[in-house]
């Protein structure tokens, strides 16, 4: 569609300078209150212009809140999480759309419905069965009457125990199962022909061959895009390794941001806080930066 | 040795049957050609053949084996598909050679054998390139490799040609049938062109709502069409249809009062059954007035196609297309006079559609 019409044009393109300031300017007074000392940052109005302290600030964030240990641990988790999800959502997207078996559907919906259960509302089972994986089972033999019966015959109390809490497993696991991934490789394995898999066929490759020769790299943009979400959104989880974690060796890095606020009686350091804060912006700031190419790719077109 | 033997076969959808018992010999080495108009089950049967498609009833027997149960891969056919089907991911190489990578084939030997499809395809300069950047006369070629590499005992065409431009379908069918001598598979066409059906069927099966209509060679379906079907399908244009009654052993009557006399051992229906007397356009002669057996022909519509004319318009009550050559003149609007070829027509059964023989 060609316009003209120069006056909407200029309106618009001033719109989206304002809109960018706006977007920008909370990032600003971050990156700017990290490079002040701790008499600057606390004038009221604070200056706005850049100080000289910044590398010190730093410096005292990273070491006041173990950063780099959490940094590591943060990536462990979230990198843990993003891979888990791209490759159980690619597997139970692949086996929605190309196999057809009783109950796919039935699956499908299940699966669908989480999209309504967030990890918030589940908050208490979900830590209930991290506590100990094997509690359902438990209490199935319990109620059922076998525990009972087993302790009778041999004196023996079965206690199922398998605990979870501060492991990496307890932080990752509990998070992969993904509906959203789920939904966004089945799109895009329905927009593969038919043919392609029954030439696959044809060639005498098997499902998994099809899988790994063909379905894997055709989706490589996807993966991509969905890794990068999803690395983005275990980084900033704070609730769930919270309750999971409560020994600091296995503290993540945005868990570790409250550390660094100062307390209501504590020293008003906040450049050291907005520091920290910044140094925990960048490792998912790297990954969305290179996956960039990739990640809008695979959100917004498919490949020919 | 790959003949191929279909018994009774059917496939269902659920209730809806829309392969019913179909009997079918493919002879070694033949070139069979499945001509039916969309939605006939052409493609069904040659799905049912290749394994993509689970059989309802019947069998499959492919060089004597009964194939009934078997993957697609352990029936040693190939498969060349309507839109290719090829791996956009992968170079024309790796296209080619994915059956033999799948099958463990050495690097070396695949290289070798890929080289070897490739020149027969003159696809050496592209091997290197990705099928986006083809066009749609290469892709066909790489989906032809893709199935020969195999050294397959039988092909399966699946309109392969109708994607591609008029031209180049014109080539591609005639590299097709080279390639067959070449290669002397068995192989099974499915397409609904009938011009691409006759010139590279050895024989040709002619297919309505799940139903084979006839077998025979091209020459002969098209000279003695076995049902009022086929006569319709196969010709272009198709043939001129008059319901027409019998009113002696050897004469017929059709719209209103012309008559013809048909050879004298027709075994028609008893005088005053009605049945389907069909001509094709090219086997009306124009004629004068006053010609034994001249009809009057009021001329609606002329299309000239250079090497003829067609000419459209009404004669006996009935629609009728008469091929006539452009020497003579014509015009629409103008009634001119046609004389039908009593030795060239088609009788046909009004009830059953099965063609009436001239006995013995």
């Amino acid at each position: 569609m060609v316009e003209r019409t120069p006056f909407l044009d200029v309106l618009t393109q001033v719109l989206l300078f304002l809109a960018l300031l706006v977007a920008l300017a909370p990032f600003a007074i971050v990156a700017i209150a990290a490079t002040h000392d701790l008499r600057t940052v606390n004038q009221v109005p604070m200056p706005l212009w850049p100080g000289h302290d910044f590398i010190k600030n730093a410096a005292e964030a990273w070491e006041r809140a173990d950063l780099g240990r959490k940094i590591i641990n943060s990536i462990l988790f979230a990198g843990g999480v993003a891979i888990g999800k791209v490759v159980i959502a690619g597997l139970s997207a692949f086996s929605l759309v190309f196999f057809r078996y009783r109950g796919r559907v039935l699956i499908f919906w299940l699966i669908f419905i989480t999209l309504m259960l967030p990890l918030e509302i589940r908050i208490v089972p979900t830590y209930a069965v991290a506590a100990n994986v094997l509690s359902p089972y438990q209490t199935l033999l319990d109620l059922s009457g076998i525990s009972w019966l087993f302790e009778k015959m041999t004196s023996y109390r079965i206690t199922l125990h398998w605990g979870l809490l501060n492991t990496y497993t307890g932080l990752v696991l509990p998070l992969i199962a993904t509906a959203t991934g789920t939904f966004l490789y089945r799109q895009f394995f329905r927009t593969i022909p038919d043919e392609l898999v029954e030439a696959a066929k044809m060639d005498g490759a098997g499902a998994l061959r099809f899988l790994k020769d063909i379905l894997l790299p055709l989706s490589k943009t996807n993966m991509a895009a969905l890794g990068t979400i999803m690395f983005v959104w275990a980084w900033n989880q704070y609730l769930w390794p919270l309750l999971v974690t409560t020994d600091a060796a296995h503290g993540t890095a945005v868990m570790e941001l409250k550390e660094l606020i100062p307390g209501s009686f504590g020293i008003p350091d906040w450049n050291v806080a907005m520091a920290g804060t910044l140094i925990i912006m960048l490792p998912p700031l790297v990954v969305v930066i290179l996956m960039q190419r990739w990640f809008v790719r695979g959100l917004i077109a498919t490949e020919k | 040795m790959a003949d191929i033997t279909i018994r009774g076969l059917r496939k269902s959808y659920g209730s809806f049957e829309v392969v019913h018992a179909i009997d079918l010999d493919v002879r070694d080495g033949e070139f069979l050609v499945v001509l039916g108009p969309s939605g006939c089950g052409k493609s069904t049967l040659l799905r049912l053949i290749a394994g993509l498609e689970e059989i309802s009833g019947g069998e499959i027997a492919i060089g004597g084996r009964v194939v009934n149960r078997l993957e697609p891969r352990e029936r040693g056919c190939a498969m060349v598909f309507q839109n290719y089907a090829l791996y956009p991911h992968m170079t024309v190489a790796d296209n080619i050679g994915y059956a033999l990578r799948v099958a463990g084939v050495s690097k070396r030997e695949r290289m070798e054998r890929i080289a070897r499809v490739a020149k027969i395809l003159e696809l050496d300069a592209l091997l290197d390139r990705k099928p986006a950047a083809l066009s749609g006369g290469q892709r066909q070629r790489v989906a032809m490799g893709r199935a020969i590499i195999r050294e397959p005992s039988v092909f399966l065409f699946d309109e392969p040609l109708s994607n591609l431009d008029a031209k180049l379908r014109v080539q591609m069918r005639i590299e097709i049938r080279r390639l067959h001598q070449r290669l002397n598979a068995t192989s099974i066409f499915v397409t609904h062109d009938q011009i691409e059906a006759m010139t590279l069927a050895d024989r040709l099966v002619v297919m309505n709502a799940g139903r084979i209509e006839q077998i025979g060679a091209p020459a002969e379906v098209y000279r003695r069409p076995s049902t009022h079907y086929v006569a319709g399908f196969i010709g272009s244009p198709a043939m001129n249809f008059f319901e027409a009654r019998a009113v002696a052993a050897d004469r017929i009557e059709f719209g209103g009062n012309a008559a013809l006399d048909v050879p004298r051992n027709t075994r028609l229906p008893p005088a005053g059954n009605t049945l389907i007397l069909g001509v094709r356009p090219e086997e009306i002669q124009i004629t004068n007035a006053n010609g034994h057996g001249a009809l009057p022909f009021d001329v609606e519509m002329v299309e000239e196609l250079g090497a003829g004319r067609l000419l459209y318009g009404r004669l006996a009550d009935a629609d009728c297309v008469v091929a006539s050559p452009s020497t003579i003149a014509s015009s629409t609007g103008q009634r001119v006079f046609v004389r039908i070829l009593p030795e060239s027509v088609h009788l046909f059964s009004a009830e059953t559609g099965g063609r009436i023989e001239a006995a013995g």
